[in-house]
């Protein structure tokens, strides 16, 4: 015997639209909870990738080359010689839309005639930015520094207003060279920019980084080398582990690591694995409050059809029929809930919320967590399986306990009952 | 009171229905019981670790302080605002701080810090970094040229205990400071922004170094509770002198963290209100079928002369006390789970070390309070009530005649 015969089917969907207004009402809770599911998980992904990608531009890339040494202790010692001569060997190895940023990052003090603060002082290509990190585009105010520019500086839209500064002024920027001097050099703003974050704004300062290679007397030198992909989302994890490899196999033997975006981003790469289960025990929550009424539902169902059941079992049909044919009903609910809810929430993702939702009145707080200031809802088939999954097994699971129920009626029990 | 008996009994006419909507309701209340207990709890412990790393509840700066801190921006005669301000009841501690850029070098590295002047014995009752010594001690009244510093800067520094770190900053006339400190101590607090940038040094010897002439920068003050801070900081504005000065909340002082908290209680209450609906559209249909299926007794009472209208309350008694069951049930268990996690604690795995950053603890810990505790039930009560109207004013419409067929 076929587990689908075509008679059990066409009995299960007639029973199913017995009641309507009972099945309709069920439907609703089925479709309201899977929707709830796949829109919330849609807009939870939607922050966390942006959260990843504001991290990743947030001058860490895809992976990084680095001295191991500097990741412990941010200095000038450990830094990478003849980067430029690395980043081309590099270049070879990685195909065409991989993009290299060579930078020369380290601690200093940033003055004014009035006040003194610590930055993050980092020799960039200004070029070599562009598509790869913040600095890459448009500045808030002033003009981009130019690739010849000895003097030029850009700095933080907060970090210029909270000393007072403008666009053209003169600052002071001393950091320590190789042998522990510290040196110094006089730079003009020629603009500010504007992060994610407020932090990052006013911590860091960009400086063309020949000039900063100038200051501290170590031409070639650079700390990092950031390695971005393009033209795909913001995980990247399968490509990413395959470039570190092939990096690290050509970087062997010159005291220099490749390091992958998960391993820069620890917290960031944990949140990431937690989301899931996060997400998991939200879909778990949600069907256990229409499992309540699913369950209820169907055995209502079942014991207005007490006699039904009795007369089936008199005609000869055994108590697994009978299981099967609740079973069906309960799987075409579910089915036809799922669908329903599919569709409304592709709708409500492609749709309704295709322009994003707008945080923007929580500025400092999303800020703090580096989330961007508008989410847009990221659908994941992963997502969409696992909701459908726990809302199919769980569903048949409950709906075993009705059908368990019809199979035990027996014949004269039936017939007693009114 | 009869009513209420005959609903009693209605209820348990079919009592694997009655219990599975019981259990559904009894369900999504101690869902949200312990929910909104574990993040008021999580709320309070996030602004408890801000607080205590560096804001304090309340504080006063001079004007434009905050905005734009600069040496020259002092509040002179701290003591006698002191004075003042320790008469008000509700506030646990006060303590003076005073904090200057400086260019920090141990033997070979120097780099930029955030020196900040405490008074030590003050400090220890109001912030959490004595109790972070890694290394070495805190400060001591007693201590003059001594400072306890992060373990990031230190590290980069490459300072250790009883080395001697000089400082080299401008005062508050603008004249040139420098100074050589013996670090006594190393802090970790695990924010990593604060374990990079901070030295704290006693408040005596941060006067002298940088000409402070008894002037300081900051009052910090916290309170018994967290919800005397708003009243405290009203109160402090009344102060003679406090007036011409500006006085401050942790939620002005940490604008992200009350943002984020908000943002957080928001996505939250989206996510109980769709529960809440599933659960109602869930439990809807028993509703409707206890309506239904006795169609023909109505008929049988409203044509021996029952009203409608009474009807319509028997049959509300009957979900409102349905309702009731479970929400006592659910507040119960709630509790109960609340209790359980509070005392043990709730980790947060691999998300710990993502939350460390925001100066937030491994563990967290539900806090039951009456809020946490009322707020879901009576959401769960309002929207259970009303789905229990739809079948049920469909009653006054019933013909005697009609039902009785049925």
């Amino acid at each position: 015997m076929r587990f689908f015969d075509l008679l059990s089917v066409q009995i299960s969907w007639r029973n199913l639209w017995r009641n309507p207004r009972r099945t309709t009402i069920i439907l609703t809770a089925i479709v309201v909870g899977i929707i709830s599911m796949i829109v919330l998980s849609a807009f939870g992904r939607g922050m966390m990738e942006g959260m990843v990608k504001n991290s990743i531009d947030n001058l860490v890339g895809h992976i990084k080359i680095q001295n191991p040494q500097y990741r412990i202790d941010p200095a000038i010692d450990n830094r990478i010689d003849q980067a430029e001569k690395i980043a081309a060997q590099i270049g070879e190895l990685l195909p065409d839309d991989v993009q290299l940023a060579t930078r020369l990052r380290l601690d200093g003090v940033l003055s004014t005639s009035r006040e003194h603060t610590g930055v993050m002082i980092v020799g960039i290509d200004p070029a070599a930015e562009k598509g790869v990190s913040f600095i890459g585009r448009p500045l808030y105010q002033g003009t981009p520094l130019q690739p010849e520019d000895a003097r030029g500086l850009l700095i933080g839209q907060g970090l210029l207003e909270r000393l007072g500064l403008e666009i053209g002024k003169k600052v002071v920027v001393l950091s320590q060279d190789a042998s522990g001097e510290g040196r110094s050099k006089a730079f003009r703003i020629r603009g500010s920019y504007r992060a994610e974050m407020r932090d990052t704004e006013k911590r860091y300062i960009f400086i063309n980084l020949k000039s900063f290679q100038d200051m501290l007397a170590a031409p070639g030198s650079a700390t990092e080398i950031s390695i971005s992909l393009r033209n795909a989302n913001a995980y990247q994890t399968g490509r990413v582990e395959d470039y570190v490899g092939r990096i690290n196999e050509r970087l062997d033997g010159l005291g220099l690591e490749a390091t992958g975006w998960r391993q820069l981003l620890p917290a960031i790469a944990a949140y990431i694995d937690m989301f899931d289960v996060y997400m998991l025990i939200w879909f778990v929550v949600v069907f256990v409050a229409m499992g309540f009424g699913l369950a209820n539902t169907v055995l209502m169902a079942v014991y207005e059809r007490m006699r039904e059941f009795g007369l089936q079992r008199a005609l000869g049909l055994r108590s697994s029929g009978i299981i099967k044919n609740v079973m069906i009903e309960v799987l075409f609910l579910l089915l036809i809930g799922m669908a329903l809810a599919d569709l409304c929430s592709f709708f409500l993702v492609k749709v309704v919320f295709r322009s994003g939702i707008d945080l923007g009145s929580f500025g400092a707080g999303i800020e703090m967590w580096g989330i961007s200031r508008i989410v847009y809802p990221v659908l994941s088939l992963s997502d969409i399986v696992m909701a459908n999954g726990v809302v199919v097994l769980l569903g048949l699971l409950v709906g075993l306990y009705p059908a368990l129920h019809a199979a035990r009626f027996t014949p004269i029990e039936t017939m007693r009952h009114l | 009171m009869n009513d209420l008996l005959l609903a009693w009994r209605n209820i348990w006419r079919n009592p694997r229905r009655s219990i599975l909507t019981t259990l559904a309701i009894a369900f999504a209340t101690a869902l949200l019981v312990f929910m909104l207990s574990f993040q008021f709890g999580a709320y309070d412990d996030m602004i408890d670790s801000s607080v205590r790393l560096s804001t304090g509840h309340v504080q006063i700066v001079a004007p434009g302080y905050h905005q734009r801190p600069e040496m020259r921006k002092v509040i002179d005669n701290p003591e006698e605002l002191l004075q003042e301000a320790t008469m008000l009841s509700t506030v646990d501690a006060v303590s003076l701080r005073s904090e200057a850029f400086v260019l920090a070098s141990g033997e070979k590295r120097s780099r930029g810090v955030m020196v900040t002047g405490v008074a030590p014995h003050h400090e220890s009752k109001i912030s959490s970094v004595p109790q972070q010594i890694k290394k070495g001690r805190y400060l001591t009244e007693g201590d003059g040229a001594a400072g306890v510093i992060g373990a990031l800067a230190a590290q980069h520094l490459q300072l250790d205990i009883g080395d001697e770190c000089v400082l080299l900053g401008s005062g508050r006339d603008g004249s040139i400071a420098a100074a050589v400190i013996e670090i006594v101590g190393i802090f970790k607090s695990g924010v990593d922004e604060f374990d990079r940038s901070i030295m704290q040094l006693p408040l005596a010897e941060f006067d002298t170094i940088f000409s402070m002439e008894g002037a300081v920068h900051r009052l910090i003050f916290t309170f018994a509770h967290l919800s005397d801070s708003q009243a405290g900081a009203a109160q402090l504005r009344q102060g003679e002198r406090a007036r011409k000065l500006q006085v401050l909340t942790w939620e002005e002082l940490t604008p992200g963290l009350k943002q984020s908290i908000e943002l957080d209680l928001i996505s939250g209450i989206i996510m109980y209100f769709i529960l809440v609906i599933v659960v109602a559209f869930s439990i809807l249909n028993t509703f409707f079928m206890a309506i239904f299926e006795r169609k023909k007794e109505f008929g049988v009472l409203m044509s021996i002369g029952m009203k409608p209208r009474r009807l319509v309350v028997l049959m509300l008694l009957e979900s409102f006390s349905m309702t009731t069951v479970g929400l006592v049930l659910g507040i119960l268990c709630g509790i109960i789970i609340t209790l359980v996690a509070a005392r043990y604690g709730i980790s947060m795995g691999d998300s710990a070390e993502f939350m460390a950053q925001y100066g937030m603890p491994e563990r967290l810990y539900p806090k039951l309070t009456l809020l946490s505790v009322m707020v879901g039930p009576l959401l769960i009560f309002v929207v259970t009530l009303l789905t229990a109207l739809i079948p049920v004013l469909r009653i006054p419409s019933l013909r005697p005649v009609e039902a009785l067929r049925s």
